[in-house]
């Protein structure tokens, strides 16, 4: 059995069918990389999975539990950490404080989150920045607040929505690599990315999404290979040519 | 904005000292100016109270004369009717208010109310029950309720002399257990998550955090916080009405303080009670007795509330985060 | 279902007039409601009862006209400005103060005054935002809700302090003249229909009418529009949206303004006779959708039947109860106004 297993999701917008009958598995401590065009339906899947929008149709098990349904708030002290592509952190509340919320969500004591905070904290090299104002914060240590804040659920799955966009090259690495080690907890990571570079070399499997719908599943050599996956891929290119 | 809270012993201890001198206050101080003292106290209560759903809970509410006519009204009637003691009245007001917070906000959290709307919303609510309970014979629709005067005073009976230094000892008190429960409460874990989703509800919920229900419960326990200020006014002033109780001019009155002061910091509104009743005293009184340049207005009405309402005119232009929220800020840079 | 149409801030204002077919079909239940009540009350089968019906359905109706233009100009300050404000009550109370001040100390036909008033109560208004909306135009709601409900308080003590807290009253000499063979006031099945009533209704429409034909015809109109749908996109085109913001909250008092000299003959004149439209029309605002000046119109007279009819259905408690409910219920069930989905 699959830590998390996805049948027959699908979700329209007014008619747009953001997500198509998706399926797919993500197995205890894989790294699988999702890809797709911009409006591919990405963030869309993220969100139906982590409850945030209800489905149209489909179902979402996670870790042998049928979660299709469940509010956000649930999933998340379920075992499912996500991050935002449109960092969402407590902006007038302090670096630390933002960790500790999520902590503390399946804590019962705020000085035992403070701790685990404090020590996630250390993992993202956020530590010297605890006690700033999380509002303040520049692009590349929002991120890595994000990634700290889902962490602090302590989560069997992370959903990590462009974590890296945005990221000079430099800041990239040292996340790379603590992404790595997250997985080798035994943690699963399910990985929205446009740096294409990054994903092959991280993710065992990808996952391509085209206009909603699961274009190609594979190993990162057999999907670069895959002709549908590069014409949809050629297809946006020429696309960003003519405009 | 405040932070989540450091250091609640820090802020107890602040209160407790801050509680030690005002108790000093009617030993001193007597007659009318012991009087002002007490609607410092009543406007920092239900100032506290807003604040805990309007400041820390980021959900403006422009109806707290719900909460606060709900605790009015269910001493005044008990002990009218039923000649049941206010402590008990203020209890029994205290749950009522949480009970009509909890499902007016679930409904409007349920219904996903926000800004202006919320706002609208909660105005509607007090308005809806200032005219119910005008309807309301058992309550004495508009006449309102008058609270008997006893022959003695009883601490049981919350009733003393009018020369008495313990209506303001009560009210104190009170004012002490709102503000305690508030620094207790945003020192703790309830409380960070209540701040955590007015700062950002989808980034709460990820955390693991259930936003409505921490809403629905700031906005209970500020009903009760503001209730239990209605029940003290009623038994201060013996007397209350509808429009006194539930009216719009109460909802702004119970806002002010929090604003004035700076919305969703620990102080702010009892500093903006400090600052606000002391000034309108001030207005009235020189509309009563003007000083020899300004005699042209010696008895106008409207002149106090003018003055009033430009002062707080200023105040938003000028300092839209309260006087204790601008202050506060400068200090942390 | 993250971003509830609710909490949008783009795109509020709406200058057509589309009334849904079903909206017919709440006001002809009401009139039956209405009906069913003159046979099962107290009053039942008697003449009286029909009577005392006929005259809530014509006085709701007609003031509800007053109430839809007081709250045109509201929701168009809205739609363009996106502040609530509560002030705008306070305005008309200047205004019929200001008409009265024309009326009583000059001598001008109180009708006459539309000439005058709303025209000075555009530069008030226009000034007002000027020096004190305009700098609160980026802070949160709740502090533009309070500056405009200090605005209020300010307004209506002036008065106080002008006026005194005296009645006052215009009446026309010629209210109970008769045009031709039709004699004032009107008798209708023994209701009775004073003239200023008439007046204040057709005129209302006629304001109504023009404040659309200027919206949707004029260039300023269309500034306006644009300004309202999507305040960068038109300072990109080259309006100026401060100036524009300006003259919005001009003519929305101007509007009110309008109202206010409409009712002065047939209203008492106080300093705070300007808070009940104030309620009543962020009641319709809502009601007919924030922003959505045709539907301010529909629902201030759908509100004005409500306040009537709910009168006489629910006797002993208040007229505003079940406006309120009405209130709630919308903004539950639909936040977006009844006539709402256009703003999509
Ligand atoms: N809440 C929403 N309402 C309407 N349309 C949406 C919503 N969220 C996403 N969409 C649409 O669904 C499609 C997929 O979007 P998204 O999942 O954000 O794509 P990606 O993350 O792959 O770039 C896009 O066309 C987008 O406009
Ligand atoms: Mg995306």
């Amino acid at each position: 059995m699959s830590l998390l297993e996805v049948t027959h999701l699908s979700k329209s917008f007014s008619g747009l069918r953001a997500v198509d009958d998706v399926d797919f598995q993500v197995e205890a401590g894989e790294i699988v990389g999702l890809i797709g065009p911009n409006g591919a339906g990405k963030t869309t899947l993220f969100n139906l999975v982590a409850g945030r929008i209800p489905v149209d149709t489909g179902r979402v098990v996670f870790d042998g539990e049928d979660i299709t349904g469940w509010t956000p708030h649930a999933i998340a002290r379920r075992g499912i950490g996500r991050t935002f592509q449109l960092m969402r952190p407590f902006a007038s509340m302090t670096v630390r404080d933002n960790v500790t919320v999520a902590a503390a969500s399946s804590s019962p004591r705020l000085e035992t989150a403070r701790e685990l905070a404090d020590a996630v904290l250390d993992r993202v090299a956020l530590a010297g920045m605890a006690d700033e104002f999380a509002g303040a914060l520049p692009t590349a240590a929002r991120k890595r607040l994000e990634l700290a804040r889902a962490l602090a659920l302590d989560p069997q799955l992370l959903l990590l929505d462009e974590v890296l966009s945005g990221l000079t090259p430099a800041e990239r690495e040292p996340l790379l690599e603590l992404l790595v080690e997250i997985a080798d907890e035994g943690r699963a990571l399910l990985l929205v990315e446009h740096v294409m570079a990054a994903v092959m070399r991280l993710s065992q499997r990808i996952l391509v999404l085209h206009h909603g719908q699961l274009l190609a599943a594979g190993t990162p050599d057999e999907v670069t290979s895959d002709p549908d996956v590069i014409e949809a891929y050629l297809g946006e290119e020429e696309q960003l040519a003519g405009s | 904005m405040s932070t989540v809270l450091r250091d609640a012993r820090g802020q107890l201890l602040v209160l407790a000292g801050l509680a030690a001198l005002l108790a000093t206050v009617p030993f001193w101080l007597e007659g009318s100016a012991r009087t002002v003292m007490i609607r410092i106290i009543i406007s920092a209560g239900v100032g506290v109270g807003w604040n805990v759903m309007g400041g820390f809970a980021g959900q403006f509410s422009f109806g707290h004369a719900a909460y606060f006519g709900i605790g009015a009204y269910s001493s005044a009637y008990l002990l009218v009717d039923h000649g049941i003691s206010p402590w008990i009245g203020m209890a029994v007001g205290a749950v009522l208010a949480a009970a009509f917070g909890a499902l007016t906000g679930w409904l409007s959290f349920r219904y996903r109310l926000r800004g202006a709307y919320f706002a609208l919303a909660t105005f509607a609510f007090a308005e809806m029950l200032r005219l119910v309970v005008q309807g309301q014979e058992w309550l004495n629709g508009t006449q309102g309720l008058q609270v008997p005067v006893l022959a003695e005073s009883s601490w049981w009976m919350l009733q003393f002399s009018t020369t008495s230094p313990n209506y303001f000892l009560v009210g104190l008190g009170l004012l002490v257990v709102l503000q305690a429960i508030t620094i207790l409460l945003f020192h703790g874990r309830r409380g960070m998550f209540i701040v955590a989703v007015r700062e950002d509800e989808e980034g709460a919920e990820a955390s693991g955090v259930d936003a409505t229900a921490h809403k629905v419960m700031a906005v209970a326990v500020s009903g009760a916080m503001t209730a239990v200020m209605g029940t003290f006014f009623v038994q201060v002033f013996f007397f209350i009405d509808p429009a006194l109780a539930f009216g719009p001019a109460e909802s702004v009155a119970i806002l002010l303080p929090a604003v004035v002061g700076g919305t969703g910091t620990l102080w702010g509104p009892i500093v903006g009670a400090a600052i606000l009743i002391p000034l309108g005293e001030w207005t009235s009184k020189i509309v009563r007795d003007p000083p020899p340049f300004l005699d042209f207005v010696a008895g106008r009405s409207g002149i106090d509330l003018m003055v009033f309402a430009t002062l707080l005119i200023l105040i938003l232009l000028f300092l839209p985060k309260g006087v204790y929220g601008s202050l506060a800020e400068r200090f942390r840079r | 279902m993250s971003d509830a149409g609710a909490s949008s801030r783009t795109g509020r204002l709406q200058t057509r007039l589309h009334v849904p077919r079903w909206v017919w079909g709440v006001v002809l239940a009401l009139v039956v409601l209405l009906w069913r009540w003159t046979e099962v009350s107290d009053l039942a089968v008697t003449p009286a009862g029909r009577t005392i019906a006929l005259q809530a359905l014509t006085t709701g109706l007609l003031i509800g006209g007053v109430y839809g233009l007081v709250a045109m100009g509201l929701s168009l300050i809205f739609g363009v400005l996106e502040i609530i404000n509560f002030a705008h009550g306070a305005f008309l109370t200047l205004a019929m103060y200001l008409t009265w001040v024309l009326a009583d100390g000059v001598g001008i036909d109180p009708y006459l005054t539309l000439l005058i008033t709303p025209l000075l109560m555009f530069l008030v208004g226009a000034a007002v935002q000027k020096v004190v909306i305009n700098p609160a135009m980026g802070q949160p709601l709740e502090n533009q809700l309070l500056l405009t409900f200090a605005l209020s308080i300010l307004i209506e003590n002036a008065l106080l302090l002008a006026f005194s807290a005296n009645p006052r009253s215009v009446r026309l000499d010629y209210a109970n003249a008769s045009i031709g063979p039709v004699e004032f006031p009107l008798r209708i099945g023994g209701a009775i229909i004073e003239l200023p009533r008439i007046v204040a209704f057709v005129g209302g429409l006629a304001v109504a009418w023009a404040l659309f034909s200027f919206l949707n015809r004029s260039r300023v109109g269309t500034a306006i529009r644009a300004a309202g749908l999507n305040r960068t996109g038109a300072s990109l085109v080259g309006v100026n949206v401060d100036r524009i913001q300006v003259l919005t909250f001009g003519l929305g008092t101007a509007v009110a303004a309008a109202a206010g000299v409409l009712v002065l003959p047939f209203l008492t004149l106080e300093p705070t006779t300007g808070t009940q439209f104030n309620i009543l029309s962020f009641v319709i605002v809502v009601l007919g959708g924030l922003g959505n000046i045709g539907g301010a119109l529909v629902g201030g007279i759908l509100i004005g039947l409500t306040q009537e009819i709910g009168g006489l259905l629910f006797p002993g408690q208040s007229k505003l109860l079940p406006v309120f409910i009405i209130f709630i219920a919308t903004l539950f069930l639909k936040p977006e106004g009844l006539f709402g989905g256009g703003a999509e």
